[in-house]
């Protein structure tokens, strides 16, 4: 096992390498000069250009290249165009706001999808599974963000129960507080991930009744509750758990839209906000930090498939 | 024997057919979603004959109206008849989802094939390369690559296809990974007829039911980033717009104006669910045993 993680890991690093080259060819397209995030206006020509030299903009491509990884390998990931502030300094900020909202999304949607699944892929083409299946099919087709105004029409406007921006109410730090605000981002994220989640549960039990254990513990008289809890759960849990790997990313960039409608003062909203302001060094900051997430996602999700399922080595 | 072959193949093509219309006539969903589409369409394309129904008539008098005789729908707030705007955001919407749904399929169809017929080099090349793009978040990439275009109805096209036919290509490698091994196809190589030739005649045409299926959840999913993006204010730009972008001015006039939110969700949701529902089916054309119900292989 330990032979095919390290395979596994090997082939990761190469993909790393070229996304950072392909984020730093997308940095040098973009329309605007690295020199303007650390002048101000009022410098002169020469001074503007002394800066130049010294920050090393006038250095080789490939030297600009190694330099720059570098620095994203000690988490420096330059300045802000607008504010001037260090975007490390902010993500350190906004990471973990966002991360409050994403993971009991994502873990009530996850353990929720389960149940929902299972009911509806053991009880195929009956009503529960008509019903479930028919709301995952309008759910995937929902837009998040007008579920989201939904709710805050309903809960913000008409029965003014809930606030429906920010994380808390300004002088007000309380648990209280930030719970009151993170009901309807929670819910709305809650309901964006879990039809996805759902269907993958209910076709992989579908999958399992089918297959020839099952038919023998009938052929046994084994009651259906008991193959479903005993046999069939097992089974449909292992391609779950790599779900869970591929997830990781989502930390990141998993509730964009949703931040951006509530002013969830988080990723996705600073993200939204830099491409609107065209403030490029902390979009192109965003966008290593979360395609590096996804190859590292999909590599733990490989290691954890590995892990519970000891079959997928020998296919290699 | 070859007329015989040719009966058989007939007769398998009629009953794909059939299980189509089968699937159509016993699925009330499919039949909604097919009428849904069918009335959709049509309105998008005639809606401009009928002079009544002006999306920039600007009447400030009776601006943020709610629902009433005249205005269906009610106003917005610059007072124009909000159910013509959304009947002409619904056609923004729907050709964003069919040229972006081309271009992906497009390029999908081109790697997936190029790849699975040469194989070797060019395949290992091409899908590190569909890895690397299915690596970086679509809505990081989309909102990347938009700000380094200029913005316009064409560019959010070609930027939507561009970063979704990652999935298509894989499909259509697959399809012809298989098809290329058939024995018509290595008989035309044998004979000395060029690659081009080969996939474009002998390749294609047995991935084509493929591409259907997998063309009707482009158009869904592209549909989907477009009103996504608007939303964001990154897709289509005023004075044009599409479901996303009335969604987006409905956020800013959500308490007053609440009725400017339901209609153009409520289409979204119908038109993603019936493109989705429609590739469902057409499944049902490609994988026969998908409605016999067995197994997928």
């Amino acid at each position: 096992m330990l032979k095919y993680i390290i395979k596994r890991i090997a082939q990761a690093i190469p993909l790393l390498i070229l996304i950072t080259v392909i984020c730093f060819v997308l940095i040098n397209m973009a329309p605007y000069d690295a020199v303007d995030a650390i002048t101000t206006p009022d410098m002169s020509a020469a001074e503007i250009e002394a800066r130049r030299e010294a920050y090393g903009l006038n250095d080789p491509v490939y030297v600009q290249y190694l330099r720059w990884l570098n620095n994203i390998l000690h988490g420096n990931f330059g300045y802000s165009l607008l504010s001037h502030t260090s975007i490390k300094y902010d993500l350190a900020i906004r990471i973990p706001n966002t991360i409050k909202l994403v993971l009991p999304s994502y873990a009530t949607a996850y353990l929720l999808s389960i149940v929902l699944g299972l009911l509806a892929g053991s009880n195929k083409n009956k009503w529960a599974d008509k019903i479930i299946d028919g709301l995952c099919s309008i759910g995937i087709s929902m837009p998040t963000f007008w579920f989201s105004m939904i709710l805050m029409y309903i809960f913000g406007f008409v029965l003014k129960i809930l606030p429906i921006m920010g994380m808390h109410t300004v002088g007000d730090n309380s648990i209280g507080d930030f719970l009151l605000h993170f009901i309807l981002p929670y819910v709305t994220l809650t309901v964006g991930f879990l039809p996805d989640l759902t269907r993958f549960v209910r076709g992989s039990t579908i999958g399992q009744f089918k297959e020839d254990y099952v038919t023998v513990q009938q052929a046994f008289g084994a009651k259906k509750v008991q193959i479903l809890f005993h046999h069939v759960v097992r089974n449909v849990m292992i391609p779950l758990v790599t779900k869970l790997g591929m997830a990781l990313p989502q930390l990141v960039t998993g509730a964009v839209i949703t931040e951006t409608v509530f002013s969830w003062p988080g990723i996705g909203n600073y993200f939204v906000k830099a491409v609107q302001g065209l403030d490029y060094p902390i979009v192109m900051a965003i966008l290593v930090l979360s395609s590096t997430l996804v190859i590292l996602g999909n590599l733990l999700s490989d290691i954890l498939y590995c892990v519970v399922d000891p079959r997928i080595k020998s296919m290699q | 024997m070859s007329n015989q072959m040719k009966e058989s193949k007939k007769k398998n093509r009629n009953r794909r057919l059939e299980n189509v219309i089968y699937e159509f006539k016993h699925n009330k969903q499919a039949m909604f979603a097919a009428i849904y589409l069918i009335v959709v369409i049509l309105i998008s394309i005639f809606v401009v004959f009928v002079p009544s129904l002006d999306p920039d008539a600007i009447d400030v008098v009776n601006k943020l109206q709610g629902p009433s005789a005249q205005h269906w729908f009610g106003t917005d707030n610059m007072g124009r008849d909000y159910f013509a705007r959304v009947l002409y955001g619904g056609r923004i919407s729907l050709v964003v989802g069919v040229l972006a749904m081309l271009t992906c399929i497009v390029f999908g169809v081109v790697v997936g094939t190029v790849s699975g017929y040469f194989g070797g080099i060019i395949d290992s090349i091409l899908m590190r390369l569909v890895d690397v793009f299915q690596s970086i978040p679509w809505i990081i990439m989309v909102t990347v690559v938009g700000i380094i275009f200029k913005k316009g109805l064409f560019s959010i096209i070609f930027v939507i296809g561009l970063f979704s036919w990652m999935p298509i290509a894989r499909l259509v490698r697959s399809e012809v990974l298989s098809s290329k091994e058939r024995e018509y196809v290595q008989y035309a190589k044998f004979i000395g007829v060029n690659s081009f030739t080969v996939m474009l005649q002998h390749v294609l045409p047995s991935v084509f039911p493929t591409i259907i299926t997998a063309a009707t959840a482009a158009i869904a999913n592209a549909i989907m980033t477009e009103s996504s993006l608007s939303f964001l204010g990154l897709g289509i730009q005023q004075p044009m717009s599409s479901w996303g972008s009335l969604l987006q001015q409905a956020q800013q006039y959500l308490q007053m104006a609440p009725y400017m939110a339901i209609l153009p969700g409520v289409l979204i949701i119908l038109t993603v669910y019936s493109f989705n529902k429609l590739g469902d089916v057409l499944r049902v054309f490609v994988e026969p045993r998908v409605q016999a119900g067995e197994k997928d292989a």
